[in-house]
């Protein structure tokens, strides 16, 4: 029996409502998470609001590019943040969305899913990115019926089936490795070539199971009540044909979530936040981190890295803007609202 | 050989320390065939023997089929939570809660013996204009990071409102039930059999499903 621990000891350190903080972190992945460890250890008041502690780590089975851990699951990686986020005492806020920002008289006011409301002087956004969809026909109809995007949630439920994986990235072919293990077939489509790190790619040829069709475009997701396979189009040929499949598991990449913050900074055509070399939005006060931002690349160790540098550069700011750190929370206003 | 490590008992003696009044466990089994409920026996064993205030109780499904009927248990294993007064407030878990479950079943333990946060005020207005019963399916898989928020989430409400009742169904062990409401993707909410969502949504969407039932 495994069981996956990921508790914090609720010893009532979550965020306080009617204090102003420092900086409130948005976000529990790797950003946010080194993001509020750097705030807190500079003394700042900090604390987390996070719609998913761990972000899309989680759902990693193995990571094994992090420096210092030759290979450890997402989860296990994740939980040493949280541990070490934790002995710092910041209070966390769980499972919770922001749905709306104001700013008044140079205080933030956060607007939570939960219908509470938060104030802080300064805002780290680090909400990460979300599985990007194909945007074919047949995708929303049959999402939850055959249509996935978390194989080791969903992986079980196609035991002894047949799969196709659309994507050619590292996540992509590390489902397509673990599914190998649970479905009688899996197909690995990718539109163009494999751009996985060799060191994956090698173990692909090793697992009988996988087909892997390159320069394929899914077209279609088909189905009756549930899914019954994929129409592509071979780009070398010009054909479109079909490959029959019980379920497709989409890992073509991610979509920032940035949608909440859309009125608050400036995004990018991709919807990622537009950041300087020191996060810093277009909204003074507002900073952002990791892959929701515009900084190339999104990787686990990329994203750590940046909320530390974004919580040096929230403390530089709170130390120059005398005005910004020196405020206080007037009662009244927050009544009145 | 114990399920629990001397580690995992030390955190959970620790958890369980905050604990106000005390949760009975009650715990549906039945003879052969029943893959997990020896599993799920030891482990409901081991976490009652770490603190007084637990409480394990025993049925058997068809031996004990009142008290099944009291509680609206069909399949095992199933775990019932139940209150100080032994009341039953609609936490339920289909299946060992094993995997990630195990912070959804520590969570509703806590949530039960009075030590978690409540609901926030507006909620519960919301949920006293409820008059017709729901009940709250949340389907998981055991490997699913996600999952245990949304069924703690359903477990919230159930606490919330003596007319919801909310239970854990893992996918896996009771296939035929996920079968039947076509589960390929967790976690798969359904509420009344009826109205559905997937994946771990805020408690809004859980509301706005909720009120198509009344």
């Amino acid at each position: 029996m495994e069981l996956n621990f990921n508790m914090t000891k609720d010893k009532g350190l979550t965020p306080e409502k009617d204090k102003l903080y420092d900086t409130l972190v948005i976000g529990g992945g790797p950003a946010g998470l080194n993001a509020a460890l750097y705030a807190k250890r500079k003394g700042l008041d900090v604390a987390i609001i996070s719609e998913r502690m761990g972000g899309q780590v989680m759902d990693t089975s193995t990571v094994e590019n992090y420096l210092g851990t030759k290979s450890l699951s997402g989860e296990g990686l994740v939980n040493t943040f949280i541990e070490h986020v934790e002995s710092l005492k910041i209070p966390v806020l769980k499972e919770v969305k922001v749905e709306n920002i104001e700013r008044r008289d140079n205080i933030f006011h956060l607007s939570l899913s939960n219908r509470e409301t938060y104030f802080t002087k300064t805002l780290i956004l680090a909400t990460g990115s979300k599985p990007r969809k194909l945007n074919v026909p047949g995708e929303k109809e049959f999402s939850g019926k055959g249509v996935a995007y978390c194989a080791i949630c969903d992986g079980p439920f196609f035991e002894g089936l047949e799969v196709v994986i659309a994507g050619g990235g590292n996540t992509a072919v590390e489902s397509a490795i673990d599914l190998a293990k649970i479905a009688s077939k899996v197909k690995l489509v990718h539109r163009s070539q494999l751009r996985a790190d060799n060191i994956l790619v090698d173990q692909l040829s090793s697992y009988k199971n996988i087909e892997v069709h390159l320069e394929t475009q899914i077209k279609e997701i088909l189905g009756e009540a549930m899914v019954t396979g994929i129409k592509v189009l071979d780009r070398a040929s010009g054909e479109e044909k079909l490959i029959s499949a019980n379920g497709i598991f989409v890992e073509i990449g991610y979509l920032p979530n940035s949608d909440p913050f859309k009125d608050l900074v400036d995004l990018n055509e991709r919807g990622e936040i537009i950041v300087d070399d020191y996060g810093r939005t277009n909204v003074e006060g507002v900073f952002a981190a990791g892959d929701i931002t515009t900084i190339p690349y999104k990787q686990i160790i990329l994203s750590a890295g940046d909320g530390a540098k974004v919580a040096l550069a929230v403390n530089d700011f709170l130390n120059t803007h005398e005005a910004i750190r020196n405020i206080t929370l007037d009662k009244q206003n927050v009544i009145a609202k | 050989m114990a399920l629990l490590n001397e580690e995992v008992r030390g955190q959970l003696k620790e958890f369980f320390g905050l604990m106000k009044d005390d949760v009975t466990i009650a715990l549906f089994t039945k003879e052969e065939p029943c893959e997990t409920c020896k599993e799920t026996r030891e482990f409901m064993g081991e976490i009652e023997s770490i603190t007084e205030k637990i409480h394990l109780e025993e049925f058997d499904l068809d031996k004990d089929h009142e008290k099944a009927k009291e509680y609206n248990v069909v399949m095992t294993p199933s775990i019932v939570l139940l209150d100080g007064e032994k009341n039953h407030r609609g936490v339920k878990f289909n299946g060992i809660p094993a995997g990630h479950e195990v912070n959804s079943f520590i969570k509703g333990i806590m949530e039960i013996s009075g030590a978690a946060d409540q609901l926030p005020e507006s909620y519960q207005e919301e949920l006293k204009t409820i008059t017709k019963p729901v009940n709250i399916k949340v389907f998981v898989t055991l490997g699913c990071p996600h999952c245990a928020g949304a069924v703690e989430k359903a477990h919230k409400l159930a606490l919330g409102s003596d007319l919801i009742d909310a239970e854990m169904i893992e996918a896996q062990t009771f296939s035929e039930v996920a079968n039947k409401f076509q589960v390929s993707s967790v976690p798969k909410v359904v509420i009344n059999d009826e109205f559905e969502f997937v994946g771990n949504q805020t408690l809004d969407t859980f509301l706005e499903e909720i009120r198509k039932t009344q």
